[in-house]
């Protein structure tokens, strides 16, 4: 392993790519760079980054002519579900991966709520070994807040870290008792972690299945109201302060969530927030039709809530887009929309589906999506993927201009359910680099001939 | 595809005003000795109900029969829905059976519409979930255009548990379509949220009823009580109940069945000369065999290929 992998990202190791870009329009907002270079990857790190045509090719080296394409850092999603173990029908470590890798993506962290939940040393074990095995990119690991998710007892902390945990989460669920979450606050001291919050009160969402608003009015079917997850924000908010430690608040879906947030960090609470690309894109309007596809939790929201999030996210209240892929099986899906379990798929949309409705139309730069959509493992300690000579290579080439249907051909994750299946998005994604392997490769990107050597 | 009924929301006011025309021909065969007619001699409706019902399965099942369909039946209990077999499983071998119309009662919204991706026949929602419930709707429409001759300018209160009901939901769009103004009163924990987006007023108070020419009273659920909507039948009643003390001469009342007797509407104004409760059964039969005709035999049909034609 080497040095500048982190110890708690596990994927399968594969030989090193040697590659030149040539041509392509470089953008790193971190490292500054925003103009089209040569880049060479030599043996899985960036060796070169050069002006147009200056960059020789070593022996041996792919060489991708890249004119009018883009190269950004590769993305990092805090927020996925890869189902292992226990739902592998839904996805497994290789599938969900795969479909990370042709999304863009360079590294994921995967949520402990599988079957059973990732909640004890042996199992996380298990799981970090399967990634080492069938990962196609680095992918860390959260452990469970509480055994089982069942908000009674910590998991052990500690231990789990030790063992590999990035964090803690008992995502799909909150922790609603707020004593054991305290409990929690004041453990992370010893174990570290960033514990991340799946926030909303089941009082308050009761039997709701979508938004509580005009559309769940009209359909007749119980809304969770948007309180369910601001007052949930703004108590965790306040006990992260009391004790003193850090908190990282999970797909954020509504206005009165984005001001709890914003108000918490006024405050000085460590605390930061991610958004999805379907509460970014999606209104609750979406549901009308009933399309199971469009039923998650959080549930899309009033257009008033997508415009507060979208500002959370260009103002920086919120941190990083995470897709919170939730894959599920055709059959558990093609049912009543009241029956069908919560969640879409998004690892393989989510740069195209935000380029094509929020920066093609000039609502946010492409700098900004660049920045947000590489951000998100960082919030738990994981160095962000930068372009800059000497680095490890993860980064990613993209067509802007080149369109395609969601779903047309099918999908790389093993779920279909999609809730952009059937749009039409720009920014195809034609390469991913993680961790200096070549993870994802669309048909003909690397047929080119070697290149000649100069 | 056949065109389906799946949503008052559908259906313009010419589409519902085809449906009354048919509904008083039906209704006038109702009335005969021999109450049939051949109009679908040979085709097959399928009632599937994943619900208990009385009103609406006896009156889709006599309203095929007088039109002269075979009729099949699936009821929830003694089928393979009770050994879990799936909607669509369920409707894709019931279509086997090649069956013009399926009629589908679910506890889910949004049912019907997920039968009619699986099937050729045309679907009729019977209502599903708390969503829908089409031919209330229309029925309820029928039932007010016999007694007033139109809708237009008629004020409907419709009282009770808005919340949990599909007919509330049809009503109102129904109601409005036909040119009538509707309020919706009741508990304001039965109250959605934004509700008044369906176009009706919306007030916690019965204080206004005086000015309804209708009043529509929702069957009011013992549950709604074990789930603290209201913190009891008792209370409710005194603030809600359908009594002689709020009913002025004059005003018809509506409900949908079945009733609870005491509870959100007293046996005296049941059983008074201003209920149209038993017109709203009577008019069941021939506007249910109405929509069948019209989805498959009628030309236009309701909505081209189960489109809505609005939101």
């Amino acid at each position: 392993m080497s040095a500048a992998t982190n110890a708690k990202l596990f994927y399968a190791r594969g030989p090193a790519a040697t590659l030149l870009i040539r041509g392509a329009h470089v953008l790193d907002p971190r490292s500054g760079l925003d103009e089209v270079h040569d880049l060479l990857v030599r043996d899985g790190r960036i060796a070169e980054i050069g002006a147009p045509g200056a960059v020789v090719a070593p022996a041996g080296a792919t060489t991708i002519d890249a004119t009018g394409k883009h190269v950004f850092p590769a993305f990092t999603d805090p927020h996925v579900h890869l189902r292992t173990p226990g739902l592998e029908y839904k996805e497994t470590i290789a599938t969900g991966t795969a479909a990370a890798a042709a999304g863009g993506y360079c590294q994921v962290i995967a949520m402990p709520n599988a079957v059973p939940v990732v909640d004890s040393v042996p199992m996380l074990q298990g799981l970090t070994l399967r990634a080492e095995r069938e990962a196609m990119i680095p992918t860390g690991f959260l452990a469970a807040v509480t055994k089982g998710e069942q908000g009674e007892f910590l998991t052990s902390m500690t231990g789990l870290s030790d063992a590999g945990a990035l964090g803690f989460s008992d995502d799909g669920k909150p922790v609603v008792s707020a004593g054991m979450l305290r409990k929690a606050l004041q453990y992370q001291h010893v174990a570290g972690g960033v514990i991340a919050l799946h926030e909303e009160d089941p009082a308050l969402s009761s039997d709701g299945v979508m938004h509580e608003g005009a559309v769940s009015a009209r359909l007749g079917v119980s809304g969770i109201p948007s309180v369910s997850e601001s007052t949930m924000i703004a108590r965790d908010a306040a006990l992260a302060a009391y004790e003193d430690a850090t908190v990282h608040f999970q797909h954020i879906s509504a206005a009165l969530s984005v001001q709890a947030l914003a108000a918490a960090r006024e405050n000085g609470v460590r605390a930061t927030g991610e958004a999805t690309p379907h509460h970014l894109l999606l209104t609750d309007e979406a549901v009308l039709g009933l399309d199971t596809n469009f039923k998650m939790n959080p549930p899309l929201r009033a257009e008033r809530d997508r415009q507060a999030v979208i500002e959370g996210l260009r103002s920086g209240v919120i941190d990083c887009i995470a897709t919170d892929h939730a894959p599920h099986a055709l059959q558990e899906k093609e049912v009543a929309f009241e029956e069908a379990p919560m969640g879409t798929t998004g690892l393989e949309t989510a740069f195209a589906a935000i380029y094509s409705e929020l920066v093609v139309p000039g609502v946010l730069p492409l700098a900004l999506l660049v920045e947000r959509i590489t951000a998100g493992c960082a919030v738990f300690g994981l160095p962000q993927p930068r372009i800059e000579s000497g680095a490890e290579a993860n980064l990613v080439l993209v067509d802007l201009e080149r369109s395609f249907v969601v779903g047309e051909s099918g999908y790389v994750s093993r779920a279909a359910n999609c809730c952009f299946d059937g749009r039409s998005f720009r920014g195809q994604i034609e390469l991913t680099v993680a961790a200096g392997q070549v993870a994802y490769a669309a048909a003909g990107v690397l047929d080119a001939a070697p290149a000649e050597v100069r | 595809m056949t065109a389906s009924l799946l949503s008052v929301e559908q259906m313009d006011r010419a589409a519902i005003e085809r449906v009354l025309d048919r509904s008083e021909s039906f209704a006038e065969v109702s009335g005969r000795e021999i109450k049939k007619v051949p109009a679908l001699r040979g085709r097959t409706v399928v009632n599937l109900f994943y619900e208990a019902s009385t009103r609406t399965r006896s009156s889709f099942e006599l309203a095929a029969i007088r039109l002269s369909a075979d009729v099949v039946n699936i009821h929830q209990t003694g089928s393979s829905i009770e050994k879990g077999e799936s909607l669509r499983d369920t409707v894709q071998t019931l279509s086997a059976y090649d069956p013009s119309a399926i009629v589908i009662r679910s506890p889910h919204a949004g049912a019907a519409a997920l039968a009619a991706r699986f099937t050729d026949a045309a679907i009729v929602n019977a209502g599903d979930g708390k969503h829908a419930h089409p031919t209330q709707a229309l029925l309820d429409v029928f039932t007010l255009h016999r007694r007033l001759g139109s809708l237009d300018g008629v004020s409907i209160w419709i009282v009770g548990d808005v919340r949990h009901s599909r007919v509330a939901r049809s009503d109102v769009t129904a109601f409005t379509r036909m040119g009538a103004t509707v309020t919706l009163a009741g508990p304001p924990t039965l109250l959605p949220r934004e509700i008044e987006t369906l176009g009706a007023t919306v007030t916690p108070r019965l204080d206004g009823i005086g000015a309804a020419d209708v009043i529509y009273v929702l069957r009011m659920q013992n549950e709604r009580m074990h789930e603290s909507f209201v913190p009891s039948l008792g209370e409710y009643a005194r603030c809600y109940q359908i009594n002689a003390d709020r009913v002025r001469p004059g005003q018809l009342v509506m409900h949908p069945g079945p009733v609870n007797r005491g509870v959100e509407i007293s046996a005296e104004v049941i059983d008074s000369q201003q209920s149209l409760i038993g017109a709203q059964v009577r008019a069941g039969v021939a506007v249910r065999m109405a929509v069948l005709y019209e989805l498959l035999v009628g030309t236009p049909p309701l909505a081209a290929d189960g489109e809505e034609v609005s939101r």
